[in-house]
């Protein structure tokens, strides 16, 4: 049910950012979204891309200190209120959300969303009826 | 193994006895040899007479590292250049450098203090063994060197720099021993995980590390991901160079080849002998040196000697690690600071590599510390993908320095290898400070 989201530790200065989009051109990896997380002096870098694995690896070659997360990727009503919706469905349950972000996938809204709760939220996904993105809707 | 069991297991009334006749020996030379020994004795009144027991050495002046700049380049030495058959100079970074001439019968020793060594770590003749300190004018390659020869393992004389190569020698020839600082055993160890080079690839078993200060979690560190056992070797070129004092397989403190360097623990402000297990600045005087033998010179080395026997049958005394140095040494806010402090630390945390530097500030006339830190790829992982996960690392390290140095220091976490590492002895402080 969850996705494989790549998270880099980068530092807040010049240079550092087209490094990492850099290699990952080179590995033909196709990015889908992106978000920074970022301070003063240092960021964390989320991407959601073709074939996570492989690109974790490749950047892991390259000395950079990446991860991969499992985050859920939620489709949400094309309509005001739609976002909220989405989120309503966990904040009702307890749910503790510790990142989100949307992008837009062939005409669609994509909501991503972390949590440290998963057990919880795929009971939440299942039985409010949620739309839900895998792993292959993400193959390019 | 004991290489020297005679001299490295003497009785202490014995050893006492020698030392006396050593030192009222090499005061008598230095008086005679060198004009600035023969002034300071006759200023103090004193003539080699006055020394005929180790307890008089407390009468005699110190050597610094001032004097042995203001006499450069030859003003120290005591032996006609005519027996100098090798000359080292140490670095000379805020000064002209010190120059140590030796004498064949100082080669000697050193190569025989050096032996003591090596055979204290475990190596034999069937050893193949690499010296990776700098070869030159440093003494830590040469004189490595020529203990490995002493003792008739095979040397293989790799120095510093071209470090690919190294690791692939070290895998193709099964080198079992190096000798190098263990900052430099750290950088190998990371070329050799660059490389694809295993540590079941490797043969290495013995590790001689000195020529900077380091720690138990560094030892440990390198003896995981090198599979060998690392020993501390210490010496400096003032002394001799490497093999001064050596550890034994208690790895309890190091043993001083005492019956050549005579070791004393002062306080480094009133400049009085400390007891035994106290720290202060260690002080040595070379009891047989020809070349340029010093009395009583103040090593800025911080330790002290560790009281009582030691199991390995050993009995001349051990020293502790070196706990810093008395010119390291940092005031800031007041409070003194060592880099080893620091560096103990950073080696209790997984999620950062070994490497670290201290920036020094002066921000509105008030000093400010910050400590630089490299996360580790490995221990980067989903729980630390936040900046709120990130900052609560940076907190739990502040907390740990606080409690370490007495005094708050701020922290940042940098990327994987932002840090600079260095081949020979690490740079691991920057003080901006502008003082009027």
């Amino acid at each position: 049910m969850r996705i494989k989201q790549l998270s880099i530790f980068i530092e807040n200065q010049s240079g550092t950012l087209i490094r990492v989009l850099e290699l990952l051109g080179k590995a033909h990896i196709q990015m889908i979204a992106c978000t920074i997380a970022d301070t003063a002096e240092y960021g964390i870098f989320r991407i959601i891309c073709s074939e996570p694995d492989r690109a974790c690896s490749e950047l892991k070659a390259a000395g950079v200190a990446v991860t991969i997360s499992e985050v859920f990727a939620i489709e949400m009503n094309d309509r005001p209120g739609g976002a909220a919706d989405a989120v309503k469905a966990f904040s009702n349950a307890g749910i503790e959300i510790t990142y989100m972000y949307a992008f837009l996938l062939d005409g669609k809204g994509i909501m991503i969303i972390r949590t440290d709760e998963t057990e919880k939220a795929r009971e939440v996904i299942k039985s409010q009826g949620l739309p839900y993105l895998c792993e292959k809707d993400f193959i390019r | 193994m004991i290489w020297n069991p005679t001299k490295e297991c003497m009785s202490r009334e014995q050893m006492r006895e020698l030392q006396g006749k050593r030192l009222h020996k090499i005061v008598e030379y230095v008086y005679h040899n060198v004009p600035f020994y023969r002034n300071k004795l006759q200023e103090m009144d004193l003539s080699p007479a006055d020394i005929q027991t180790i307890d008089d050495i407390v009468k005699l002046p110190f050597t610094t590292k001032k004097d042995l700049r203001d006499n450069y380049p030859f003003g120290m030495q005591a032996a006609p250049q005519s027996e100098i058959i090798r000359i080292h100079a140490s670095s000379g970074t805020t000064g002209n450098p010190t120059i140590v001439g030796y004498t064949r019968k100082d080669i000697s020793i050193w190569s025989e203090c050096m032996a003591r060594s090596l055979t204290s770590f475990g190596v034999t003749r069937n050893d193949i063994f690499s010296v990776s300190y700098g070869y030159g004018l440093f003494t830590g390659g040469l004189g490595a060197h020529n203990g490995v020869e002493t003792i008739g393992a095979s040397v293989v004389p790799a120095s510093t720099g071209n470090t690919e190569k190294h690791a692939r020698l070290i895998r193709d020839l099964g080198i079992t021993g190096i000798a190098c600082t263990p900052s430099y055993a750290l950088y190998l160890a990371e070329t050799m995980d660059k490389l694809g080079i295993t540590k079941d690839q490797i043969k290495l078993r013995v590790g001689a590390f000195g020529a900077e200060p380091w720690t138990e979690n560094m030892r440990t560190e390198i003896q995981n991901r090198l599979g060998l056992k690392g020993f501390n070797i210490y010496g400096l070129s003032e002394i001799m160079g490497p093999s001064v004092s050596y550890e034994c397989d208690e790895q309890h403190g190091s043993h001083i080849n005492e019956d050549h360097f005579f070791p004393e623990i002062i306080d480094p402000v009133t400049l009085q002998p400390l007891e035994p297990g106290q720290t202060g600045e260690l002080v040595f005087t070379t009891l047989t040196k020809e070349g340029m033998p010093v009395i009583r010179y103040r090593t800025r080395d911080l330790c002290s000697l560790l009281p009582g026997e030691c199991p390995c049958g050993r009995t001349n005394v051990r020293m502790s690690a070196i706990q810093g140095r008395t010119d390291d040494m940092l005031i800031i806010r007041g409070i003194n600071v060592f880099p080893s402090q620091v560096e103990s630390v950073v080696l209790t945390m997984e999620e950062f590599a070994p490497v670290y530097m201290l920036i020094v500030d002066r921000v509105n006339n008030l000093d400010t510390l910050m400590v630089q830190v490299e996360l580790r790829p490995d221990y980067f992982n989903a729980t630390l993908d936040t900046p709120a996960a990130i900052s609560e690392l940076e907190k739990r390290f502040a907390d740990k320095l606080r409690s370490v140095l007495s005094i708050s220091a701020k922290v940042q976490i940098k990327a994987p290898g932002t840090i600079e590492r260095s081949e020979g002895k690490s740079k691991h402080v920057i003080d901006k400070r502008v003082l009027y």
